[in-house]
């Protein structure tokens, strides 16, 4: 009662703040463990596309004294992602004697900090008693996200020339040649969603995908551009050029170790969060679904709760086929990237906007 | 030889049809390793690999029929060995004598040390006794340095019974017959 009391007597300024401290650990939580387990799923997914079987051999001791489940759950290695949190807390944390060192220290951050604050604008749900489930309900969200999205490239042009070394240099120059070449396409590929939509913010085109169907079959070019950048964004194959394993060595990220190359990799997974929440929001109808009446905001705690879920497993679906397409294409020379975004999506996505201004001009 | 590259249609210049090829290869691995158990990943502690015949594994010594120590302390296979993992130390001349008759000697110690051994096969090679054969242990490990070197027990136990010509008995049968001279024929 005290507690109730005490939170009935607060400002509605302080309010805000509570929530907002509360949605932030819920939301920088739920990343970081998708974020491990998307590394799960991408190891398990890549092993079964190349007839291996993945990581299946973790698990806490008392795990085999379970029947069946236990056995079931180390086979489909869910604790991996422990074990992996584990030995990079462990590594030992090198750095090489020809770096510089400001600049090293600083890139994992710089790489870390916009993947995790781009998913403030991301409607994760609907709302849960009178709070919103999103934690800044922007009327610029998509402003917001493209400004952020595009401050990680940084770090790894940062990570690239703090290295003092040849390959993480290769991989900071495509990167930052990368940005430029599929940054502008997309941007342009999200313009007639919005023109259908009419507004910029988030939970207002969601809104309108539950009145509307979603948006992904108003606008299928949009998406696929958008898809299609989003592997560049997130560094992902067919477009891993800032780290190309095979070629660079890692790229960027060759000269870290420990913690510091975990914020990279945590980075790199945030990013598919991040980019798979923007698709789900924008194009795939956000936390509704069209049945069942879970497409209107939630008045109970149980709905919200489902809303949420539905949000998570359109995201999940959506990273399969990150993960997936990883194995279907072979790495585009960074020309060949370079051309696709210039001579080929941005005059797509110029063409998309004038036929969608256009119909949507006769409509009306 | 000059490939000629056909120029690719518009069609293929989509990557539609790329795509549409990588889907279905990779969808029929991943069904064919998920449901069907169609995976060529071999577990490796619980599923062996089949020793192939002539497998070059771990150096052991070894017994002949009678339970015999083979090896006579020649030492030709510490001085071959190239990565030097053979130590023997030879009874010396008042030291203790072979277990079968006519041999005049046996290694009183005898350590190959598995932290150098390169699996070469010389030292079966070069042993004029057939006593030390590579056999098909191919997972030696150990907690200490200590615990990889082995020693004459251990590597006796584990070369195990190793059939062949028995040389040294022959001798010994053809020196007793020629006591009763004339020999049989």
């Amino acid at each position: 009662m005290d507690l109730a009391n005490l939170y009935n007597g607060l400002s509605p300024a302080t309010k805000f703040l509570f929530w907002s401290v509360v949605k932030i650990a819920f939301a920088i939580g739920i990343l970081h463990a998708i974020a491990a387990y998307a590394v799960l799923a991408e190891r398990k997914i890549s092993a079964w596309i190349q007839d291996r079987v993945g990581p299946n051999r973790v698990a806490p001791p008392f795990m085999k004294y379970i029947p069946v489940l236990g056995r079931t759950l180390t086979r489909w290695g869910i604790f991996q992602p422990l074990a992996d949190g584990l030995k990079f807390m462990l590594k030992e944390d090198f750095t090489p004697a020809g770096v510089h060192k400001a600049y090293f220290w600083l890139a994992p951050a710089i790489a870390i900090i916009p993947s995790i604050i781009v998913i403030a604008v991301i409607p994760f749900g609907s709302v849960m008693g009178d709070q919103k489930m999103v934690i800044a309900d922007l009327n610029v969200g998509i402003l917001y996200t493209f400004g952020i999205v595009s401050l990680g490239v940084y770090g790894i042009v940062l990570a690239g020339y703090a290295a003092n070394s040849k390959y993480p240099f290769f991989g900071g120059i495509r990167s930052s040649a990368q940005l430029i070449s599929y940054e502008i396409s997309m941007g342009m590929s999200v313009i007639p969603v919005f023109l259908l939509a009419g507004d910029l913010n988030l939970s207002t085109i969601i809104s309108w995908q539950a009145n509307h169907g979603w948006l992904v079959l108003y606008a299928p070019l949009s998406f696929f551009i958008f898809l299609v950048a989003s592997f560049a964004e997130t560094n992902r194959l067919p477009f891993d050029l800032p780290e190309a394993e095979t070629e660079l060595v890692g790229g960027y990220h060759t000269e870290y170790s420990s913690m510091k190359f975990a914020l990279f990799f945590l980075a790199e997974y945030s990013n598919m969060v991040a980019t798979t929440g923007m698709m789900t929001t924008l194009f795939f109808g956000g936390w509704t679904l069209p049945f069942w009446g879970l497409d209107q905001p939630a008045h109970n705690i149980g709905i919200a709760i489902v809303q949420i879920l539905i949000f998570l497993t359109k995201m999940a679906a959506l990273m399969t086929v990150f993960i997936w397409v990883r194995w279907m294409f072979p790495r585009f020379r960074y020309d060949q990237l370079m051309d696709l975004g210039w001579r080929r999506f941005v005059p797509l996505a110029l063409a998309n906007i004038l036929v969608t201004a256009v119909i949507l001009w006769m409509r009306s | 030889m000059i490939v000629n590259r056909r120029p690719l249609t518009f069609w293929e210049k989509l990557y539609l049809p790329a795509i549409v090829g990588g889907f279905k290869v990779t969808m029929r691995h991943a069904w064919n390793s998920l449901f069907r158990g169609k995976t060529v990943t071999m577990e490796y502690p619980e599923q062996k690999w089949a020793v192939p015949p002539d497998y070059r594994g771990a150096p052991y010594l070894v017994r002949d029929q009678e339970g015999n120590t083979k090896c006579v302390s020649c030492q030709l296979c510490e001085f071959v060995c190239p990565p030097k993992a053979i130590k023997i130390t030879p009874p010396g001349p008042s030291g203790q004598i072979a277990d079968r008759p006519n041999a005049e000697k046996m290694p009183q110690e005898f350590e190959i040390c598995m932290l150098r051994c390169i699996y070469c096969g010389l030292c079966q090679e070069v042993c004029p006794e057939e006593a030390i054969f590579l056999l098909k242990d191919y997972s030696i490990t150990g907690h200490s340095r200590a615990e990889m070197v082995h020693n004459k027990e251990q590597l006796l136990a584990l070369g195990g019974v190793h059939g062949g010509i028995q040389k040294w008995k022959h001798k010994a049968e053809e020196a007793k017959e020629q006591e009763s001279f004339p020999v049989k024929v």
